[in-house]
Formats: C-alpha cells, sequence, structure tokens
C-alpha cells in the first residue's frame, strides 16, 4: 500500500536521529514579522481571504481576548513544525500574559506540514485530540485537493467554534483581559513612598532649622513597608485598539496541539 | 560609625542611605543566583509534571490496546512495568544535584518510552486498532505529550545551564563563596532527547 517504504524511511530516520551527538537546541530559526493576525509569507491567500479572515479574528479577540494567528511559512529551516511552532509562539507572544490563551494555525506547503499550536492556558479548551481532528478532518481533507484557502478558512472557523463554545467560560476570560488592562493602582506602594517622600522631606528640613543639635534622635524610625520595589502589573495595553497595529500579548506556548502532514 | 554620623549632619537620613544601598547592591546581582535556583526549580517541575502526564496516559492506552491485541501479552506487560518503575521511583529531595539519582530518573524515563514505542510499532499490525477512535484519541494525546516533554526538557537545560554558568563565572562565583554556599551546580540531562522520546509511528 506504499506504508512499507515509508514505515522504512521512518525507520531510518529513527536510527538515524538516534545517532546524532550534541546539542538538542540549534540557533534560533528566523522567526517571519508578526503584520497582522494573518500572515501569508507562503502567499496561499487571496486579498480578499485575507481581509476576510483578519476581520474573523479580530472579531473572536474582540469577544473572548483569545489571539488566533494564521501564519503561512515557505520553509520550516530544518526544523520539525513541532520544534519551530512553540518558538514561533513564544517570540510573537501570542495571547496575553496573564491567560497564555493564544493559537497558532501554521502551514507550512512545502514541507506539507500543518500545525496547531496552542498556548498553555488554552490547552484545556483546545485540546490535542480536539486540534488533531480538525486537522483530520477540516484541513487535510482540503490540502490534499489543493484547496489551501478553503482549508485554513475551515480550520479558523472549526477553532473559533472550540473557542467560542462555552459562553460562561468565554465572559470569564474577557472579563481577565479586561481586568489586565485596567489594572487597579496598587494604593499600598503610593502611599509609602509618599510617606518616605514626605518623612525625607521633613528630616530635612529639620535639620536646617536654627538651633538644631547633632546628636538627637533622627525621627522615628520607618520601617520600610510592604510591595518594596513596587507591586508592578503587567499591563497589556490596548494595542489592537487603534484599528492597526496587532502585536502578541506576552503569552506562552508549552507545546500544546497537534500537527498534520498531506 | 564615623561616616554615617557626618551624613546625618548633612541632612540625609540614615535609613535613606540603607535603604538607597540596598536597591543598588540588588541592582549588581546579589540576587541572581537565588532567582535562577528557583527558575531552574520551576522548569524541574514542569519537566516532572510532563512526565506524569504521560504515565497517566498510559494505563487508558494499555487497556485499549488490550481489548485487540491481547496476545501481544509480552509488549504489553514491558510497558505495564516500565510505568510502574517509572511512577514508583522515590525522588530524593536533592536530585538536582545528586549525579546518580538524577541519572536513574533518566533512565527509567528512558526505558518507559522504549517499552512505548514498541507498544505502538506493534499496534500497527492491527487495523482495527489502528482506526479505534478512542485509540487515535490517545495517540494524539501521547504525541502531544511528547512534545510537551521535549520542551520542557530543553527549558529545563536552558534554565541549568543559565544557573551554572553564574556561580561558576565572575561575580557569582563571589555571590556564592560568601552568600550563598550551599548552592551547588545542577544536574543536567546526559540521555539525548531523541533517545528518550517514543519514536513515532506513522500509520
Amino acid at each position: 500500500m506504499g506504508s512499507t517504504p515509508r514505515r522504512l524511511s521512518g525507520i531510518l530516520l529513527g536510527i538515524g536521529l538516534l545517532f546524532c551527538v550534541g546539542p538538542a537546541v540549534a540557533a534560533d530559526p528566523e522567526f517571519p514579522t508578526l503584520t497582522g493576525r494573518v500572515v501569508d509569507d507562503a502567499n496561499l491567500l487571496s486579498q480578499a481571504d485575507r481581509a476576510q479572515l483578519e476581520s474573523d479574528l479580530k472579531a473572536l479577540e474582540d469577544k473572548s481576548s483569545d489571539q488566533l494567528v494564521v501564519v503561512t511559512i515557505p520553509s520550516l529551516q530544518n526544523l520539525t513544525i513541532e520544534d519551530f511552532g512553540y518558538q514561533l509562539g513564544r517570540h510573537w507572544g501570542i495571547g496575553t500574559k496573564q491567560l497564555n490563551n493564544g493559537v497558532l494555525l501554521i502551514v507550512a506547503p512545502n514541507e506539507r506540514k500543518v500545525r496547531i499550536e496552542v498556548g498553555r492556558g488554552l490547552e484545556p479548551i483546545v485540546t490535542d485530540a480536539l486540534s488533531k481532528i480538525i486537522i483530520e478532518t477540516s484541513i487535510l481533507r482540503r490540502f490534499r485537493a489543493g484547496d489551501y484557502a478553503g482549508g485554513i478558512k475551515y480550520g479558523v472557523r472549526d477553532l473559533t467554534l472550540v473557542l467560542t463554545g462555552d459562553a460562561a467560560e468565554l465572559e470569564q476570560r474577557a472579563k481577565a483581559r479586561h481586568d489586565a488592562d485596567n489594572p487597579a493602582t496598587d494604593w499600598l506602594v503610593v502611599i509609602f513612598w509618599a510617606l518616605i517622600i514626605l518623612w525625607v522631606v521633613w528630616s530635612m528640613w529639620r535639620t536646617s532649622q536654627p538651633g538644631y543639635r547633632a546628636g538627637r534622635g533622627s525621627g522615628p524610625i520607618f520601617i520600610p513597608g510592604p510591595g518594596w520595589g513596587g507591586g508592578s502589573r503587567d499591563s497589556d495595553s490596548g494595542w489592537g485598539s487603534g484599528g492597526g497595529g496587532f502585536s502578541g500579548g506576552g503569552g506562552s506556548f508549552g507545546g500544546g496541539g497537534a500537527s498534520g502532514g498531506w | 560609625m564615623l561616616a554615617l554620623t557626618r551624613l546625618r549632619s548633612c541632612g540625609v537620613p540614615r535609613v535613606m542611605c540603607v535603604m538607597i544601598a540596598g536597591v543598588l547592591l540588588a541592582g549588581c546581582g546579589i540576587n541572581t543566583i537565588p532567582t535562577l535556583q528557583e527558575k531552574t526549580k520551576g522548569a524541574w517541575s514542569e519537566v516532572l509534571n510532563q512526565y506524569q502526564r504521560r504515565a497517566d496516559l498510559i494505563p487508558n492506552l494499555v487497556e485499549t490496546v488490550k481489548g485487540y491485541a491481547a496476545q501481544e501479552s509480552k509488549v504489553l506487560t514491558e510497558v505495564i512495568e516500565a510505568r510502574a518503575k517509572a511512577t514508583q521511583m522515590q525522588l530524593p529531595p536533592d536530585i538536582l544535584t545528586n549525579p546518580e539519582a538524577f541519572q536513574k530518573f533518566q533512565e527509567v524515563q528512558s526505558q518507559l518510552s522504549g517499552a512505548l514505542g514498541r507498544l505502538l510499532a506493534v499496534s500497527e499490525a492491527y487495523p482495527d486498532l489502528k482506526s479505534n477512535q478512542n485509540f487515535l484519541a490517545l495517540q494524539s494525546q501521547l504525541e502531544g505529550t511528547e512534545n510537551r516533554i521535549a520542551i520542557a526538557r530543553r527549558d529545563y537545560i536552558a534554565a541549568v545551564q543559565d544557573y551554572n554558568t553564574e556561580i561558576r563565572t565572575i561575580p557569582g562565583r563571589w555571590w556564592r563563596a560568601l552568600l550563598y554556599p550551599d548552592a551547588q551546580p545542577m544536574q543536567n540531562f546526559t540521555i539525548a532527547e531523541e533517545k528518550t522520546k517514543v519514536p513515532e509511528v506513522k500509520f
């Protein structure tokens, strides 16, 4: 059926890899630039398709704060698509830092590989098994027939369905994103520093008064309060809110998702 | 003491000087060793997490395969035993600095990978099993877990390299001698990633 030569080459490849000695991580690959929610470096999509996808993906992000990005690349630079995928996700920082809710749909037509790379936060929702099913049923079927645009469109549609499936959860994620965008001021830190500054000023004023004798106590001992170093909270500034300029929110990837080849 | 008294008389509060000194010290690396230690421990927990996740997938996998290929008892038992060894291994608290314990951990996980690989290879001969939905789902989960293990290992290796480098180079060396005499270099993976991965069987 043709699987024997494939299997043989698979075994040979495995044996070949066993003899590879050396660090597992090579130099960083060259990553494409994040120009928008659809990065079509392999030119698989028409202008109209791209525009439609961009607006669908933006709508998804507006609704649930999940960042779904489609990227087609001409070359995997001798990496497996799994190795490339998570590094690209981390490099772009797709998804918010708090929720790690990014998903990448990566298509490498020259190596004939596709991957759904899922951020850490979305792994329970877009599970490995679900990703595999989406790839097998919606994407690869069309890719094999040469319909790249269709495969990508339906892949995005299925992923959107999975991501927007649970309404209650969706609301929670949107709210978490809103809170991250508008962090409450850490009043404790503000008061702490205000007191320090006031005390310094008061000390200096006191010692500059005529008749002040060195040798008196130097004033109340101030015990450093909580929040030393500041309670800095990462806020995602509204990158996409201007209608242009999309960027990742610092989300992290751990290797979830699934791949397929045709 | 004299210096501090003089400082006070020029109007700058003593406590303020101490606080400024603290901030300056923090900038020049006094905190780097503990920070890197914690980072490495975090990366290690992630590695353990993913190995555990793989171990959790196995009982289901064995049951599914048994349903179609019960006669492959040798391979099935091998997997069950290898998994038992891996999950029952007690990790000593100093595993990150103890070369023998770390090596043993790697070997036990390697053996499990080998047994799993053989199980999957054997499953190739059973077309009914290969098309079983449950088996396909488990297979994709296993592939996903292997991927996560590989990435967790790489993150750990990077963290360990940073930490080991810090305690061996200046000024990390000095901070270590001064403040962190207990900081030991941590172990790194010696068995290559490819050997511990379950070989992918493409159906």
